[in-house]
């Protein structure tokens, strides 16, 4: 009896010293996480409620209400800046996406210099950021030059004004915007590889054609990455360099009309924002277990 | 009969050829891949070569509408221009420190977490991996302006603290990014090893350093690289941090910072450094700074693309 007690004793002291261990190691992060996430946030949201003067004594604060919100929902060039933001990225994912796992797909076949190939398309991560991006967009690199946006500006002249100009920018900016997936391009051809090629032969002996392989072999093992992709790109376009929305923000920032509270509010409305974006792909790529079991169910049916 | 079996036969070998069959891909399919994988590689490559094909041009060859592609002759004065304009070397070696040094904690702060994530089960894990993620996911925009007002209290303003700080309390660039690389390689390291160095007395320390981590080396490289490239690349948060247009007495800034004060630092740059006022700026010489401040990276990656590329798959994100 005694000797089962002090044995018991003796491993929770290890799963106390395993526990004190693990916070040693944690402790930087979760400092950091404290004082520069967690803080910082409290704080950022206390100056949206305010106005505040920047003064020799250090930062004034008139408590302002919701006013720095209703002001910002009437700031034109604000709105203007986030819906075209918002349509950009609507439209812009899916483009990326879709692009990306097209690659992928024609890089997982047998391909000579497939490393020459995955490298040119890597390259852009390297070195695309926001000032070189502007630059080349400067004397019209952005675009095939054989893409001719006045005739798609044409074609698209139906739509209404608001539709349209994101349309025509995405074709006009479309090397730029293919620049983007180069991470994604990897992790649908690192998906991808995973497949066994046991299961392609299983499949085709049992007389599957290439286009039902893809529907049943390929695409349930890339769904997964579909929204992590999908959630990477909108990540990486909310925080990039030639996001007019970022510039906005550091401007009201700086600017002594504005302030650090109208442009924390800003910041709050934005960051609701790419969160509402970021719930949409959620939304609409998550997986879905009663859509799975449905779809064996029907496939069960036709079988037997 | 034995005519039409071998007529049957060579025609079935051409659909063979062609189109392939279960094992191998036609022909047809591979001109169809190849030219769609050549064409939009070239699109990809086709900036940069713009780029450097007006980077070389003389004035009157920008100007020339004739002149579309090939230059009628290379003119090297533009990257003589673009290097003083630029302070070539001084930046160069300034960046490298706004880059290298959070690049080392920051690798280091997130290993450390991701370590305890993936060794240690204990109390409030679940809950601090969901603060993992959320901390990926809320845009940094939003904590930038209380940040900003914290670094001034604290004097990080226009120091390289501002940058030092935050990796090493593992919140720098992405670093949820590289806290999740490390929590995944980690997982895969048996436990029974890190077990058996116990038993022979190894603390926890001790076989976090000289057990775990050598067998993470490629997680670290990874690390490394993507942390040194991102860091290499922030143009806004250098400028906010380390102040705005003062950057070149402190010494701090980067290629990217001087890019885009490439056209107002041009006039007054070239008049020190020849004693001339320069002719006015055109695209040449704007693309050539262009090339120049892409330039180191660029060379980094020609070395290192395997490491690069082959990221993706040693970091594990596709999950195991």
């Amino acid at each position: 009896m005694a000797e089962k007690v002090k044995k018991k004793r003796k491993i929770s002291g290890r799963t106390m010293r395993n526990w004190t261990y693990a916070y040693i190691f944690l402790l930087p992060w979760l400092v950091g996480f404290f004082v520069l996430v967690l803080y910082t946030l409290i704080n950022s949201f206390r100056y949206s409620l305010n106005q505040i003067r920047i003064t020799p004594m250090g930062l004034f604060f008139v408590p302002h209400g919701l006013e720095n919100y209703r002001d910002l929902l009437q700031n034109t060039f604000f709105i203007q800046n986030i819906v075209s933001f918002t349509i950009q990225s609507v439209l812009q994912t899916p483009v990326i996406v879709s692009f990306a796992l097209i690659i992928a797909i024609l890089l997982n076949g047998k391909i000579v210099a497939r490393g020459m190939f995955r490298a040119v398309f890597f390259l852009p991560v390297i070195i695309a950021t926001g000032p070189v991006m502007n630059e080349l967009a400067g004397i019209g690199a952005a675009t095939v030059p054989a893409v001719n946006t006045a005739a798609i500006a044409g074609a698209l002249s139906f739509m209404p004004s608001m539709m349209q100009g994101p349309i025509v920018e995405l074709f006009g900016q479309l090397i730029m915007i293919l620049w983007n997936s180069g991470i994604q391009i990897l992790i649908f051809l690192a998906a991808l590889q995973k497949i066994s090629s046991e299961q392609y032969e299983a499949a085709k002996i049992d007389g599957a054609s290439g286009w039902e392989c893809f529907w049943k072999i390929t695409a349930p093992a890339i769904k997964p990455m579909v929204f992590l992709n999908a959630i990477y790109t909108v990540v990486w376009l909310a925080t990039g360099g030639q996001n007019p929305v970022i510039t906005q923000l550091a401007f009201f920032m700086h600017s002594g009309h504005y302030g650090y509270g109208y442009a924390s509010a800003a910041a709050w409305l934005y960051s609701i924002l790419v969160l509402l974006l970021l719930g949409l792909c959620w939304l609409l790529l998550r997986e879905r277990k009663e859509k799975l079991i449905m779809a064996e169910k029907r496939l069960a049916k036709r079988y037997w | 009969m034995v005519k039409m079996l071998s007529r049957f036969d060579s025609k079935d070998k051409i659909r063979k050829f062609a189109f392939g069959n279960r094992d191998k891909n036609g022909l047809v399919l591979n001109i169809i891949v190849y030219t769609l994988l050549i064409s939009i590689g070239f699109v990809f490559l086709f900036p940069i070569l713009h780029m450097f094909s007006i980077s070389i041009m003389a004035p009157e060859d920008l100007l020339d509408s004739s002149v579309r592609w090939v230059p009628r002759r290379v003119h090297t004065l533009n990257y003589r221009l673009a290097f003083i304009t630029l302070d070539y070397f001084r930046t160069l070696w300034a960046n490298f420190q706004v880059a290298a040094i959070p690049t080392i904690l920051q690798v280091t702060s997130t290993a450390m977490a991701g370590y305890a994530f993936a060794r240690y089960d204990f109390p409030l894990k679940k809950l601090w991996l969901a603060v993992l993620i959320f901390t990926f996911v809320i845009p940094p925009q939003i904590t930038m302006i209380p940040t900003f007002v914290l670094y001034t209290n604290l004097g990080f303003i226009g120091s390289l603290r501002a940058f030092w700080v935050p990796a090493i309390l593992g919140q720098g660039f992405n670093s949820a990014i590289f806290i999740l690389i490390f929590y995944n390689f980690h997982r895969q390291v048996p436990a029974s090893l890190t077990e058996a160095a116990e038993i022979d007395g190894a603390g926890h320390i001790k076989s976090f350093i000289f057990i775990s981590m050598p067998l993470a080396i490629p997680a670290v490289i990874v690390a490394v690289l993507f942390s040194f490239v991102w860091y290499w690349n922030e143009t806004f948060l250098v400028n906010l941090f380390l102040g705005f247009g003062a950057t070149r007495d402190t010494n701090l800034t980067t290629l990217l910072l001087e890019l885009t004060q490439f056209t107002q630092s041009y006039g007054a740059a070239v008049t020190d450094a020849t004693g001339m006022a320069p002719d006015p700026i055109n695209e040449g010489i704007r693309m050539a700074g262009t090339m120049l401040s892409i330039l180191p990276l660029g060379i980094l990656y020609l070395i290192l693309q395997r490491h690069f590329v082959e990221s993706v798959d040693k970091a594990g994100i596709t999950g195991e």
